[in-house]
């Protein structure tokens, strides 16, 4: 156990640490010191507290992998540089596009896309919903001598009226009920291709695909068990629904960090590498000596010829060039050719 | 990864001068189920303007692959056999890291997917004791998925080199090119 904690990496503790007693802040303020928090959620918090800690330690660990390190540092300047206005704007556009809707999904497969928005924009939505209720931002109440009226309060502070049992409460109240069923839709689908497609069977593995889909089935179903027993039930079988779905989101939220999850937020870092990608295009792009065509901008060959270094690679040439400096197709010629050039001088090209 | 009959026996063996640049391997590559229909081999001509010489190109699945050291997602993963498997796709960012920085040219670039896609030598076939599409294919045995021994006794004069250098970086593979007898190391100048 000692181990454990000695081998930790000491920057990204801090960092974590820091981002769990900000969301505490965070939770103190918006519940108003916790007067509006609900304590039957304090488990959730708890979970989630651990989730946010796990995934602050990750991305600090992650980021200082020099290649991460380098998108970043590289990315944030290009943001917040003279053209702040255009590449956030830019990045905007992107952020709906490819996190939000993720567009370049459907460039893989259209069937695949759909199954991924459904289930991604279903946990998108339930984020949206339990994380300021579990943390006390946002409530319901009823007034005395008014019994028909909720009032929803987001912060302390009053941010609208329903009347109980209008559409609109029936829609706000079983919010979770329609992220369960998009997760669910979309998880039956993305599983479809995991147990069919033989190139999918042959190099997936169960912990990192197929449970992650097993683990959001398993929220969602039990999530609508609470909804199915207080709808059609009267509530008999409450205690067993709500500790069922409790324990399979709490182990959720600790895994989070861990597994395929952690890549809601890598996939961030696709939006910094457009943005590497564009303001590269405007310094300049680098030609292959040997097609003479452009290939890949400068600023990426020249930073690539310093990462590959940091991480004990060296393919600088005897006369001042570099490997890198080739395309693609210009290193597979070269390598073409050298294995030419050495036959030849054997005398036999074949045998 | 699941249980496999992953065979560590066989081998992948290559020799460019072979190459007749028909482009069958292409053809059985988009096959592979792993690949999803995308061809990962490459085939092209030399140098078009002064020669009809082609080469072809898989992934040599490098001991220390560079592609997996420079990518900012962890995305490429290599397996207890060796085999550097094409980028995770939730992972994959499509930064384009791993195909500048390839020394043999290999992975490719889906712009519209935003995702790099690379062959991982048929591992749904190999993975349960079959040869890769595009070396079953190849009608000249430039690109040949055996065991040493029968490689030897079908190239006597030849010798399975695994090392190569660009510039000062040298750098093994679990992909063999097939050189002259006495050759250790490819120099790619």
């Amino acid at each position: 156990m000692l181990r454990l904690f000695q081998t930790l990496n000491r920057v990204a503790v801090i960092k974590a640490t820091i981002a769990v007693v900000i969301v505490g802040f965070l939770v103190l303020l918006g519940s108003r010191d916790l007067q509006n928090f609900d304590p039957a959620l304090i488990a959730y918090l708890i979970g989630t507290l651990f989730a946010v800690f796990g995934i602050a330690y990750r991305y600090s660990v992650w980021l200082q992998r020099p290649p991460t390190r380098l998108y970043w540092r590289r990315s944030m300047n290009f943001l917040f540089s003279k053209d702040f206005i255009s590449y956030a704007l830019r990045s905007l556009k992107l952020f709906f596009k490819n996190i939000i809707f993720q567009r370049f999904i459907a460039h893989r497969s259209k069937t695949r896309w759909a199954g991924h928005f459904l289930m991604a924009i279903g946990c998108l939505l339930a984020f949206a919903i339990t994380i300021p209720l579990t943390f006390g931002w946002i409530h319901f109440e009823l007034r005395p001598g008014d019994d028909v009226t909720y009032y929803a309060k987001v912060f302390g502070f009053e941010a609208g009226t329903f009347p109980l049992g209008s559409v609109q409460a029936f829609v706000a109240f079983h919010g979770l009920v329609w992220c369960s069923i998009l997760v669910i839709i979309g998880s039956v689908m993305m599983m479809k291709r995991r147990v069919t497609d033989g190139g999918l069977i042959a190099t997936q593995s169960f912990s990192e695909d197929l449970l992650p889909l097993i683990l959001l089935i398993a929220i969602s179903v039990t999530g609508l068990g609470i909804s199915y027993d207080y709808t059609f039930l009267q509530g008999k079988t409450y205690q067993f629904m709500a500790v069922t779905h409790a324990i399979v989101v709490i182990l959720w939220l600790v895994w989070l960090p861990f597994g395929k999850f952690f890549h809601i937020f890598q996939r961030l870092a696709q939006l910094g590498a457009n943005l590497y990608k564009h303001e590269g295009e405007r310094r300049g792009m680098a030609t292959c000596e040997h097609t003479g065509k452009e290939f890949a901008t400068q600023l990426h060959v020249n930073d690539l010829k310093t990462l590959t270094k940091d991480l004990g690679f060296d393919y600088d040439k005897k006369d001042g060039r570099n490997h890198l400096d080739l395309s693609p197709e210009g290193k597979r010629s070269a390598l073409a050719k050298a294995h030419f050039e050495a036959r030849k001088e054997s005398g036999k090209f074949f045998g | 990864m699941p249980e496999t009959n992953y065979n560590p026996e066989m081998a992948f063996f290559v020799d460019m001068q072979r190459c007749i640049g028909c482009h069958a391997c292409e053809m059985a590559c988009a096959e592979c189920e792993t690949n999803g229909q995308e061809s990962m081999i490459h085939v092209n001509y030399v140098n078009r303007a002064v020669s009809t010489q082609t080469t072809v190109q898989v992934c040599m699945h490098c001991e220390d692959p560079t592609c997996a050291n420079v990518c900012p997602a962890d995305a490429i993963h290599q397996d207890d056999f060796g085999v550097v498997h094409t980028a995770n796709t939730s992972r994959c960012i499509g930064c384009s890291n791993c195909v500048l920085a390839c020394p043999f040219g290999v992975p490719k670039k889906e712009e519209q997917a935003e995702l790099m896609m690379k062959c991982n030598m048929c591992y749904d076939r190999t993975s349960v004791g079959k040869k890769p599409m595009c070396a079953t294919v190849c009608p000249s045995q430039a690109l040949f998925y055996g065991t040493v021994k029968e490689i030897e006794e079908m190239r006597p004069d030849s010798v399975p080199v695994n090392s190569f250098k660009f510039g000062n970086q040298e750098v093994k593979t679990k992909v063999n090119v097939m050189m002259p007898k006495g050759t250790h190391t490819l120099i790619v100048e």
